[in-house]
């Protein structure tokens, strides 16, 4: 009963936004006095109102069929003044899989450029960098990867990080110096959506059973900082990386194997990006230094790593793109993690191959997007595909239908812990 | 031969080429046309800038609409090129951010750049087809930032009191979608007033006309432009406003401004 009424909920709100929608279309837009208003404060006001719903496709025992319910309304506020910009987002949903509205500041931020070779942006914002597509080496700011897999839109991977950015140009180099003053973890899975596998119960968890951690909420203590000094050789773009800070997701358990903790971590990489044939490619490696297991024997920590990706895109077809990724992780001390592990405990292998492959293709005038996202490891056996169709009705209105297919041999790999998890999802959003 | 049929000869000879002068200085080999045409419609100044509103009309007639901001710079006239386009309408792409560095030599491909800012990603574009359609309008990247001239060869078909008419023929068909296209170009100031192109089969498909020309800063400068598609049956006009040369644009052109742009390409 509850679950007809919430469907009737969403239909109705879709039929709301479809309604906007085409009486926007036939008619002169009127004056919104929303938009009068910040019109006088010269301040550009955008946003977008949208229903999505998706359901698993098969039954899990730790989570409800309904992976994802809400109607959500973003707003997006900037303004530039003589010193600088302000930019303010954020998103204000119904969540109707976990029964809460919820405010998502998503950024609050200031940017200045004091000089042509300073910038400085401080406050709330989303931070990204490196040359992995939906794969992450230096990128260590925070992703949401509970919203990835239970099919937001893929603006909402990347989660906001309260901090400050430095960028500093200079002739032979550009440095970025991005300074989080209290560590901003991933919103990692926990089992609130998206079950997975507990290794501490040995199976499958999910809403019942959510992975415990000791965050870190130490005020300039606890803090993070993440360098990359880059620059353009004929348009070749190299870069040197750093981070000094944590473990994104967690990356162990605390001595009574009560709650997962998130270990200090120091990572040091470097990346090259540029033409490569009729297509781009790209290189990205980095040092995992799990500082607080540096000889691997501490089986609740996270042992040190190193990671390596290659990839390649290219035109292969009229408004049709493959893009394609190799990446590895390495367990450094393998020796003496083996030697550590408790007995029954599932063993991680020393190597994880993950290969990527994305097509996207281009229909009636650009207005259908066509993408296949599709992650393969041979070593785990296991593999996450994102099909996604998204059709712009108009310059307002888009629909999208997609899905995450989660498939695997094992049920601790990296994926396959997700299978129960395969869902489809249905969007309408109306943008203004 | 007498001395008298001699100096005849001579005058006659001299006569001949003078006509013949009179006539090439009226009427200018094909390679100086199609270059002067190449720099009034893609090189004019050092530099430019223009706010760019596009509609794309269904055939249908369902509209969409596009508004950027378009900086250009060249490194060498009839060159290289540096561009970049700030959109602000539809909002789904309000803030993204293209960046070509176009390269004119043949065996080189362009640099591309696309910054997505609701991902916060700066990517690099595989160079690819440049005859694809630009932001899902029947303009395409080719007629946006030209062709290469060395692509074709031209041909002066037609002179008429006003006009100048080339066929421009691929020396690679296989690499467009068309067998040639013509031009006419005005005769007083070199601007291309209308290209037609032709398919495999001879038949017309495409046209590109401008519809409104204006001189500003003492440039030849198409304001209002409109393509054709005869197969498809949509059209995508463009209109140029607040059309700026010589700004001594600095370097802007480089990835760093593509997440947060400078003031001059945002308004």
């Amino acid at each position: 009963m509850i679950r007809s009424h919430r469907v009737k909920t969403v239909l109705l709100l879709a039929m709301v936004v479809l309604a906007t929608a085409a009486s926007g279309q036939d008619e002169e837009p009127q004056e919104d006095p929303v938009q009068a208003f910040f019109d006088k404060l010269e301040t550009e006001y955008h946003g977008f109102y949208e229903v999505r719903s998706g359901y698993r496709l098969q039954n899990d025992p730790q989570e409800k069929d309904m992976s994802i319910m809400e109607a959500r309304y973003q707003f997006d506020l900037f303004s530039m003044r003589d010193w600088g910009d302000v930019k303010i987002k954020g998103d204000v949903y119904g969540d109707g899989v976990e029964e809460k509205g919820v405010f998502d500041l998503r950024e609050a931020n200031l940017f200045a450029r004091p000089t042509d070779s300073l910038d400085v942006k401080l406050g709330r914002q989303v931070l990204t960098w490196g040359t992995g597509d939906l794969i992450f080496i230096n990128d260590l700011f925070p992703k949401d990867w509970q919203s990835f897999f239970v099919g937001r839109d893929v603006e909402y991977l990347k989660a906001p990080s309260d901090a400050a950015k430095i960028s500093l140009f200079m002739d032979w180099a550009n440095l970025d110096i991005a300074y989080t003053p209290e560590f901003d973890s991933d919103r990692f899975i926990s089992g609130e959506r998206i079950s997975y596998w507990n290794p501490v119960l040995g199976g499958p968890a999910g809403e019942n059973n959510t992975l415990s951690t000791e965050r870190r909420r130490e005020f300039f203590e606890e803090d993070e900082l993440a360098l990359r000094l880059y620059r353009n050789i004929k348009n070749y773009e190299l870069a040197l990386y750093g981070y000094w800070g944590y473990w994104k997701s967690p990356g162990g358990f605390n001595p009574t194997m009560t709650a997962a903790v998130f270990p200090e971590l120091y990572v040091y990489g470097a990346s090259l990006r540029g033409n490569v044939g009729k297509g781009i490619g790209n290189a990205e490696m980095g040092y995992y230094d799990s500082t607080d297991d540096r000889s691997g024997d501490d089986p609740r920590i996270n042992n040190s790593e190193m990671r390596y990706l290659v990839g390649y895109k290219q035109e292969i077809g009229r408004n049709l793109t493959a893009g394609v990724q190799y990446y590895i992780e390495q367990m450094l001390d393998y020796d003496a993690y083996e030697d550590n592990q408790p007995a029954g405990m599932a063993k991680r292998d020393e190597f994880r191959h993950l290969t990527a492959l994305r097509l996207t293709k281009l229909l009636m005038n650009q207005n259908l997007n066509l993408s296949l996202f599709t992650y393969y490891s041979p070593s785990d056996e296991d593999v996450y595909l994102r099909p996604v169709a998204n059709y712009k009705a108009s310059d307002n209105l888009s629909v999208e239908v997609g899905a995450n297919f989660f498939c695997g041999d094992e049920p601790y790999t990296f994926f396959g812990q997700f299978e129960d998890n395969t869902n489809a999802y249905l969007a309408v959003r109306y943008s203004f | 031969m007498t001395r008298t049929q001699t100096i005849t000869l001579l005058s006659l000879v001299i006569a001949l080429s003078a006509v013949g002068t009179v006539h090439s200085a009226d009427v200018p080999d094909v390679q100086t046309i199609v270059n002067k045409t190449n720099i009034v419609a893609y090189y004019q100044a050092d530099d430019g800038k223009a706010k760019v509103k596009m509609t794309i009309t269904d055939k249908r007639g369902q509209k969409r609409n596009r508004e950027f901001i378009i900086l250009r710079q060249d490194v060498a006239d009839g060159g290289d090129q540096n561009y970049f386009v700030y959109f602000q309408k539809p909002s789904d792409v309000r803030r993204m951010t293209y960046m070509v560095h176009k390269h004119a030599a043949m065996d080189k491909d362009d640099d591309r750049w696309l910054y997505m800012p609701a991902l916060d990603v700066v990517n690099r574009i595989a160079a690819g087809d440049k005859r694809t359609s630009f932001v899902g309008s029947d303009f395409l990247y080719e007629d946006v930032s030209g062709r290469s001239l060395d692509e074709d060869t031209h041909e002066l078909i037609e002179t008429t009191d006003t006009a100048f008419i080339v066929k421009n023929v691929p020396k690679k068909p296989d690499s467009v979608e068309f067998s040639y296209y013509t031009v006419v170009i005005d005769r007083a100031n070199y601007v291309p007033t209308k290209m037609e192109f032709f398919d495999k089969t001879g038949k017309l498909y495409r046209t590109i006309e401008s519809k409104e020309v204006k001189t500003i800063q003492g440039f030849p400068t198409v304001t209002k432009s409109v393509v054709q598609d005869l197969k498809t049956g949509s059209k995508t006009e463009m209109e140029f406003s607040g059309v700026k040369y010589d700004l001594k644009l600095k370097n802007v052109f480089q990835e760093r401004y593509l997440r947060r742009p400078p003031r001059e390409a945002m308004r």
